[in-house]
């Protein structure tokens, strides 16, 4: 084993190597800009919302393989919950989701919360 | 699939020769190279055979090698024990911003017991200037730290004409030569140095076991305090099978010296234009020439270290990276910053080191794997967009 794989659960590996919903969307209903070039990570995340549900999530992250699978993760957690239900998703549920984190890598999935939460203000300012 | 271990700056694994020539000191002639009778003898007399190896590689007298643990050791013994002996003289110690930290946190340490440190700042390639060097010395001045090559950047300092200016004023130079010593040819009375730091595990040799180069009629504060051991500057029982094995890496190191380097070289600079021409944005750290040859480190723009360190991983390629996320810290890489890189920058940097063991075929691999790498990442990275 190499001690890559070691670092990271195997959730965490899936979904850095095959990581969902990521891109850009085109019209989002809110935009979620998070983290700066300094601590070396930065994510973007965007949502779709009809009716008060999360219909679609994408992101696109600059970061370590936790910034990654938080990024993934965090997106396939939101799509179907209500707005108000999206907001109380934690940075320890995404973490939990993945199989958990190193915890030297748990600001990763702090960015990730705050990610959907940007984007979630940014369509409630605009709506 | 073929491992691809590309991070010889990190560590090298023991040449199987240097393991064998070890392996009689764990069993056989163990004794304790202190005893008189004939075992611990003839431990002493392997103790002094490695010593003159070592000794001979850098151009030293055999009594100027002092073994210790490690280049973390013999830099902390040269430091501390140069600025304890000389408080009567001065507390002012020069080192760069781009040492080890085993010299950088051994100065921070030295600062809280009351030394004053200057920290030189580098060009972008990561090079001292003279005159800067200069300016920064007092009538306070008792120690420079300046390392012979960078373990990150691969940048070669100017040392002799560094340490020539510090002997003409009567102040003491230390180099941390870890990544140097076995690799370029180095001789400590060309160099003019006082103080020399080298480690077993850089050159094939074992981990546990390095050496202090340490000039006749210079005098420390010894680090270990206790038995008489290393002509009384360094206490405890040798670990002898690790100091065998480290003599006979430095002697394997010098019949191949010249050989060796001159075959890294081709490879890293058909791996540095490689990298170039396969992909945009790659910037290389470090100076292009002045530079050890083994080292490659890059910076692939709108990329974070980490994560092309896992796909590298992935396809059993080892590396390793200035990012924060694969130090523990928040802090990139001091190296990369000294140099002036912007953040985003140090952070997806890529360090390449080759070795003894490192084929043109490992190269092409590296080159097959990572543009795809890149690009998937790049597709993903929110910083891309931003700049077109």
């Amino acid at each position: 084993m190499s001690k890559a794989r070691a670092i990271y659960s195997e959730q965490v590996m899936d979904h850095f190597t095959n990581p969902r919903n990521v891109g850009d969307m085109e019209e989002p209903d809110g935009i979620g800009h998070v983290g700066n070039p300094v601590c070396g990570d930065i994510m973007e995340l965007y949502i779709k919302v009809k009716d008060n549900i999360i219909t679609a999530a994408k992101f696109k992250t600059f970061g370590c393989g936790a910034a990654i699978a938080t990024s993934s993760m965090v997106t396939e957690m939101v799509v179907g919950k209500t707005v108000e239900e999206a907001l109380e998703i934690s940075n320890k549920a995404v973490a939990k989701a993945l199989g958990g984190l190193p915890s030297i890598k748990m600001h990763c999935s702090v960015l990730a919360e705050e990610a959907l939460k940007s984007a979630i203000d940014d369509y409630l300012a605009k709506s | 699939m073929k491992q691809v271990y590309l991070d010889y700056a990190a560590t090298t694994p023991t040449d199987p020769e240097v393991v064998k020539e070890m392996l009689p000191y764990f069993t056989d002639i163990f004794g304790n190279p202190s005893s008189i009778y004939a075992a611990g003898q003839e431990a002493k007399e392997a103790v002094e055979k490695a010593r003159s190896r070592v000794a001979r590689l850098i151009g030293a007298r055999d009594e100027e090698i002092i073994f210790t643990s490690g280049g973390t050791e013999a830099d902390n013994t040269a430091l501390e024990g140069i600025a304890f002996a000389n408080e009567s003289k001065g507390n002012h110690i020069i080192t760069t911003a781009i040492e080890h930290h085993a010299v950088t946190e051994t100065c921070e340490f030295l600062k809280k017991r009351g030394f004053k440190i200057t920290f030189l700042k580098v060009d972008k390639y990561g090079l001292i200037d003279a005159k800067t060097f200069i300016k920064a010395i007092t009538d306070k001045t008792i120690l420079v730290s300046i390392m012979h090559a960078n373990n990150e950047i691969g940048t070669i300092e100017p040392i002799a004409e560094l340490a020539a200016i510090a002997r003409e004023r009567g102040i003491y130079f230390h180099t941390d030569a870890v990544q140097t010593v076995g690799h370029i040819p180095l001789d400590v009375k060309e160099l003019g140095v006082d103080m020399l730091s080298m480690s077993g595990h850089k050159l094939q040799g074992p981990k546990g076991v390095g050496a202090l180069y340490l000039r006749k009629g210079v005098r420390i504060v010894p680090f270990l305090h206790g038995g008489g051991q290393e002509n009384r500057k360094r206490a405890t029982t040798e670990n002898v099978p690790g100091i065998v094995g480290f003599g006979y890496a430095a002697e394997l190191a010098s019949e191949q010296l010249e050989s060796e380097a001159a075959r890294l070289t081709g490879l890293r600079d058909r791996l540095i234009g490689g990298l170039q021409a396969s992909m945009d944005h790659i910037q290389l750290n470090g100076h292009p020439a002045k530079r050890l040859p083994n080292n490659v480190n890059v910076s692939v723009e709108y990329v974070e270290g980490e994560s092309m360190l896992l796909n590298l991983d992935l396809e059993g390629i080892s590396a390793s990276s200035g990012s924060a996320c694969t130090s523990g810290s928040l802090d990139p890489s001091h190296v990369l910053l000294a140099c002036g890189l912007p953040h985003e920058q140090a952070h997806g940097s890529l360090r390449l080191t080759l070795g003894k063991w490192t084929v043109e075929e490992d190269i092409d691999r590296v080159l097959d794997v990572l543009p795809g790498i890149v690009a998937k990442l790049r597709a993903m990275s929110p910083l891309l967009k931003s700049h077109g």
